[in-house]
């Protein structure tokens, strides 16, 4: 819904741009993930699944366009989270202030194929949220809801924490043109991403405007063993902890038969 | 070997966690006592949440109490009433516990709430035992006889009514303050995922004058009921108990006990409470300059819920 307003406000920039401009879209984008569906088995430990795709020109497309930029987000399961600042309170480290982060992606990642600067103005990179320091992160500010300036100390702790799990992450040169119209990037994925539906937004950018875009998604899921014992433990508690419990009274006899020494 | 666990959802490495289950179970072992306070914060140290590292360590208590129960039971070295008894205020305070747990979640001060009680718990009990242990030394240095001093014979808590015939141990106690010492326990086990058999054992000992022979046995049995209602009430409740996980630890913890069990034999009684006391101090003091000192971080991030 927020993504339409820009939409339009790109369309216009990027008549005024091109001055043999026709109407928007002349090119298409055509992308595929490597896999759509990751699933996580006990040996899981991360993956990096593979994004390649290509431009398509049509006859509209002008003549001279040639060099393109392309900017990938992947935004993983929203979440509301908490972000919490240690006060020294009578002598001891103690959570004191707190700021909620509401519905923000537990994964996000932002790939391009050169700086953030050099492909669009800070303005069009504020609109099309371009860079860590432009993507919407909604806060609860009292009353209100609004995301900050970047360099808040709550938001830029938020995105730190979230970087240094690999949660977070930017790569201005991620994202390689193999001939002028094709491209790929890597999506790396750490052991922790949380499960559930990726969502992946390709942003096409020409002469400092936004051309199109196109979406794509995967998703991240729990198979056999894990989600059953996941499902379980959320949706039938008491049988679960009565079936811990029993194979921990199990694993003791068992243990005092094995080692009993007369 | 990694192996990703389904409810902690992070992958962690097999050996790693069996090397800790069987580490915290030769302690456990040699000293008779559960060993939580040990492996909580190993769990929370190699990345996973403190609440699932409370909640899953419950159940691994839960073996390694219950695979030591069953042997001092062959040697009837239990004794059915006390426990019994010790189990109605343990029940009502496990329930409290795990009550306060989700409701001290929901504040965001839990972690705040393990650490303190960490540092009071341990640095007090620890603190005691080792000076305990170190007279004792002394005192078979000197050459005097190193007996458990046993102050004021008629105490107050023994003129309290409703006093009851404890056959096994050779007790005639009111039933007031082991009500009340099964209730604490049971309480502090739910908040801070630990056994509380290091706490219970010289409470015994020392307010109830129950004898050595029973000691162990019966402390055992009460940790095992309130742990197993622990595991019951975090599966419930919370959701948190990751059983992957508590299966590895019970394999590495029981494993490990045995082979502390036999350790602690050779080594003199006071020597190991010089011991404990020594560990149970160091770890309520690493806990105590965690807090003090100023952290690495100030900020945390914590995820309050509302997926998808």
């Amino acid at each position: 819904m927020t993504a339409r307003a820009p939409l339009t406000l790109a369309a216009v920039l990027l008549l005024g741009a091109a001055l043999t401009a026709s109407p928007a879209q002349a090119e298409r984008l055509i992308v595929s993930v490597s896999n759509h569906r990751v699933t996580v088995t006990p040996n899981y430990s991360g993956e990096e699944l593979v994004l390649f795709g290509s431009v398509e020109k049509d006859a509209s497309t002008p003549a001279s366009r040639n060099n393109y930029d392309l900017v990938v987000t992947v935004a993983g399961p929203r979440a509301d989270m908490v972000t919490r600042r240690k006060e020294r309170k009578f002598g001891i480290w103690i959570n004191t202030d707190s700021r909620q982060f509401l519905k923000v992606p537990t994964y996000l990642a932002l790939f391009s194929n050169r700086p953030f600067d050099a492909i669009a103005s800070p303005e069009v990179q504020r609109r099309q949220q371009l860079g860590l320091n432009n993507v919407l992160l909604t806060q609860r500010v009292g009353p209100d809801y609004a995301d900050v300036v970047p360099n808040d100390a709550f938001r830029s702790a938020f995105v730190r924490l979230r970087s240094e799990h690999g949660l977070y992450r930017e790569a201005t040169s991620a994202v390689t043109f193999l001939t002028p119209t094709l491209f790929r990037t890597g999506i790396p994925l750490p052991a922790e991403v949380p499960i559930g539906t990726y969502d992946v937004e390709i942003k096409l950018f020409a002469d400092g405007a936004l051309v199109t875009k196109t979406d794509s998604a995967f998703e991240i899921v729990k198979v056999g063993f894990e989600q059953f014992v996941a499902t379980t433990a959320r949706q039938n508690g008491l049988v679960y902890g009565l079936v811990t419990a029993f194979m921990a009274l199990m694993t003791g006899w068992m243990a005092s038969i094995v080692f009993r020494k007369d | 070997m990694q192996l990703y666990l389904p409810i902690a959802d992070i992958p962690v490495n097999v050996f790693l966690i069996l090397a800790m289950g069987a580490a915290v179970g030769f302690v456990s072992g040699m000293f008779g006592i559960g060993g939580g306070f040990l492996m909580t914060p190993l769990l929370i140290f190699v990345g996973i949440a403190p609440a699932v590292a409370v909640a899953s360590v419950a159940s691994h208590i839960a073996a390694s109490s219950f695979s030591g129960a069953l042997s001092y039971w062959r040697r009837r070295a239990i004794d059915p009433l006390l426990a019994l008894v010790l189990l109605c205020g343990g029940t009502i305070g496990t329930a409290l516990g795990v009550w306060t747990f989700t409701l001290l979640r929901s504040l965001g001060q839990l972690d705040l709430m393990i650490a303190m009680s960490y540092v009071i718990l341990l640095t007090t009990v620890g603190g005691l035992m080792f000076w305990e242990g170190l007279r004792a030394l002394l005192r078979t240095r000197r050459g005097g006889a190193a007996t458990i001093r046993r102050p004021g014979s008629h105490g107050w808590i023994h003129g309290l009514p409703l006093k009851v015939r404890f056959k096994r141990s050779k007790i005639y106690l009111s039933i007031i303050p082991v009500i009340v010492i099964g209730l604490i326990i049971g309480f502090i086990g739910a908040v801070m995922g630990i056994g509380g058999g290091f706490i219970l054992v010289p409470l015994m000992i020392y307010v109830l004058r129950v004898p050595t022979s029973t000691v162990i046995g019966t402390s055992m049995v009460l940790t095992l009921v309130t742990m197993v209602f622990a595991t019951l009430l975090h599966a419930v409740t919370n959701h948190l108990v990751d059983a992957v996980l508590a299966l590895i630890l019970m394999i590495g913890g029981v494993t490990g006990a045995q082979f502390g069990a036999r350790a602690g034999q050779k080594i003199r009684g006071e020597h190991l409470r010089l011991l404990l006391g020594l560990l149970v101090l160091s770890v309520g003091v690493r806990f105590a300059v965690e807090l003090v000192i100023r952290p690495e971080d100030l900020f945390t991030i914590r995820e309050t819920g509302g997926a998808g």
